[in-house]
């Protein structure tokens, strides 16, 4: 099997994630800590980024499904006693919450994908925000007060194995015969219908992929922070996730994966100033609407990659 | 029964500060199509403009009088309407002819700066602070129902704008011209109708509405830089649920989210999801009527 384009560089991801991981304990554990950030933060903007920017539908509830399979597989890590020490373990408890994730995408997707524009934002919006209510009043998962003690299974080598997946996973469905289904309603859904792309259904496959890696990253994340609390899943970190997406530019993989990387680690970096870091944030927020609203990085290079 | 009537009071009045804020949303979404995250924050700042102006006022007309109260609404929806054309004019009149999506992230970037300006400790603060007592505590009695002179006050204010608003719409030059820039804006601006300075009035107009609707709704609470984000977005969803860009349908919407969250509050159990509460009703009613209660459906050209 030749290794091309693509696959490749997942492999290539993997095997550095994994040797990464092997010298980690070396690394100073806060500079480890954000770079598992900086990880789970790509994976979210990429999973994002197929249904915000490749397929077009503007979702604002994606910390939701962050939620879910965050406080699903962390709810399984605390019952399952023993069983995760075992290797295969964390990475089945993670699929299982981007499963759950999924399936909750699913049940939003179908009704509110008939929606557009602006409304698709609000209900998504709203969506999460009916996530959160529910998680906080949920006993089994610690209700308002969270879960806590949550094992520290997230390593470097699992964090950027699965962004890499992610990436991979998503710019080959993107780049597939069936993924030119999302850039076509992306550009025009009525043209599209017409050409016989099933527009509901591909809104709906981009919105549960993305939900699915959402729901990993949320595991990770809790995993990785040991502590999960409802009100850390509210619209602003949907906000945040979006930002990461309009900053690297709608639909490029590249420019999403590095505002990912630049907008986790510029907070550190401004910690000094932590007072007015809000502010400059949202103050970028608006001058790169009106300056350059195409993503920081929208250079003449090719849009997208051949298939 | 009792309770019925006293749910029905207390939902009245809630749902009257979310009428006078969903006009806002709707009006702008009428003249410019798009969702203005930041007309919470303009509440907010109606609330603190009144906590600041009212001791200076009440100085000069006397405590909890009836003109230092007008004054103080009057004084308020001043400073946001300037507040409210301000943000038109720097943010998104650069952005008239971009994508929507464009204008809705500069709104929520506008709505974040504003909330995260005011929480810094060198300009608002985040602690919550007492609203000075406008008008004097009564409670009127009815039987076995109280009312409180604060719903009276608010449910009259509401009617009394409502009114100028529908006069306003409907029956001055200024409306005629507002409701066919929402109509058509080119064709609207061919007829030689200043789009721009339409636009900028429906921004103040929907600003010192908010600005009421702030210090109506902390007259019962104290105020903190992000007071306004609750109350925005019920309203946001009451605008939506009436038919965004319909403003009966606004008021309609507001009277009915503020009845439907009380009752539904009132009920045991029921209070902790009140937050998701607002958010349920509005995905119901897109499903079933996805224009809104009163909202045109419009067929897509192609």
């Amino acid at each position: 099997m030749p290794l091309i384009g693509a696959k490749r560089w997942l492999l290539v991801g993997i095997a550095l994630a994994i040797v990464a991981s092997y010298f980690s304990p070396q690394f100073n554990r806060y500079y480890l800590g954000v770079a598992i950030d900086v990880g789970i933060a790509i994976i979210l903007a990429t999973s994002l980024n197929l249904i915000n920017g490749h397929t077009g539908q503007f979702s604002l509830g994606h910390a939701g499904f962050m939620a879910v399979g965050g406080f699903f597989s962390a709810w399984v890590s605390l019952h399952a006693g023993n069983l995760s020490h075992a290797l295969w373990y964390f990475p089945l408890s993670l699929v299982a919450g981007g499963l759950l994730a999924a399936l909750v995408g699913l049940l939003v997707g179908v009704p509110s994908l008939r929606l557009r524009g602006d409304y698709l934002a609000i209900v998504t919006l709203g969506f999460g925000e009916i996530i959160r209510v529910v998680a906080q009043n949920t006993e089994a998962i610690g209700a308002a007060s969270g879960l806590k003690g949550i094992p520290k299974l997230t390593t470097l080598g699992w964090t950027f194995s699965f962004a890499a997946i992610t990436i991979y996973a998503i710019s080959t469905l993107v780049n597939s015969t069936y993924g030119r289904g999302f850039i076509a309603v992306h550009d025009d859904e009525i043209a599209a219908e017409s050409n016989g792309v099933d527009t509901t259904r591909t809104k709906v496959t981009a919105f549960v992929t993305g939900a699915f890696f959402a729901g990993i990253a949320g595991g990770l994340y809790a995993h990785h922070k040991q502590f999960l609390s409802p009100t850390g899943f509210d619209w602003l970190k949907s906000i945040e996730i979006v930002v990461m997406v309009i900053l690297g530019g709608m639909g490029r993989t590249v420019g999403v994966v590095a505002a990912a990387i630049l907008l986790t680690v510029m907070p550190e970096l401004l910690r000094d100033f932590s007072e007015y870091r809000m502010i400059i944030y949202s103050l970028l927020i608006i001058l790169l609407m009106l300056l350059r609203p195409a993503g920081l990085f929208s250079f003449h290079f090719k849009r997208r990659s051949q298939s | 029964m009792d309770w019925f009537f006293q749910q029905l009071i207390n939902g009245l009045g809630l749902g009257a500060i979310y009428a006078l804020i969903a006009l806002g949303y709707t009006m702008v979404y009428g003249v410019l199509r798009f969702i203005n995250f930041a007309h919470s924050d303009v509440l907010m700042l109606g609330a603190f403009s009144a906590f600041y102006i009212a001791p200076k006022i009440e100085k000069v007309f006397g405590s909890q009088s009836v003109l230092a109260c007008v004054m103080v609404f009057i004084l308020a929806a001043a400073v946001c309407a300037v507040i409210g054309m301000t943000i038109e004019r720097l943010a998104y009149r650069p952005l008239r002819n971009r994508p929507k999506l464009t204008v809705l992230i500069t709104a929520i970037g506008v709505s974040l700066l504003i909330e995260n300006t005011a929480q810094n400790e060198r300009v608002l603060g985040s602690a919550p602070q007492a609203f000075p007592q406008l008008i004097t505590e009564r409670a009127i009695h009815l039987g076995n129902l109280v009312i409180s002179s604060k719903d009276l006050l608010t449910v009259l204010v509401t009617l009394v704008l409502l009114a100028g608003m529908w006069f306003i719409v409907q029956k001055t030059r200024i409306g005629t011209a507002m409701r066919a820039v929402s109509f058509n804006q080119q064709a609207a601006a061919l007829m030689g109708v200043p789009v721009d300075r339409i636009i900028s009035f429906t921004f103040g107009l929907g600003s010192a509405l908010a600005a009421v609707a702030g210090i109506l709704y902390s007259l019962n609470s104290s105020i903190e830089p992000l007071m306004g984000v609750q109350p925005g977005l019920r309203a946001f969803v009451a605008a939506v649920l009436g038919g965004i860009g319909n403003l009966p349908g606004a008021v309609l919407g507001g009277f009915l989210l503020g009845l439907l969250e009380t009752f539904a509050g009132g009920i045991e159990g029921w209070s902790n999801y009140r937050d998701a509460f607002a958010f349920g009703i509005l995905i119901l009613i897109l499903l079933v009527k996805p224009a809104g209660l009163l909202g045109r459906s419009s067929v897509e050209k192609v």
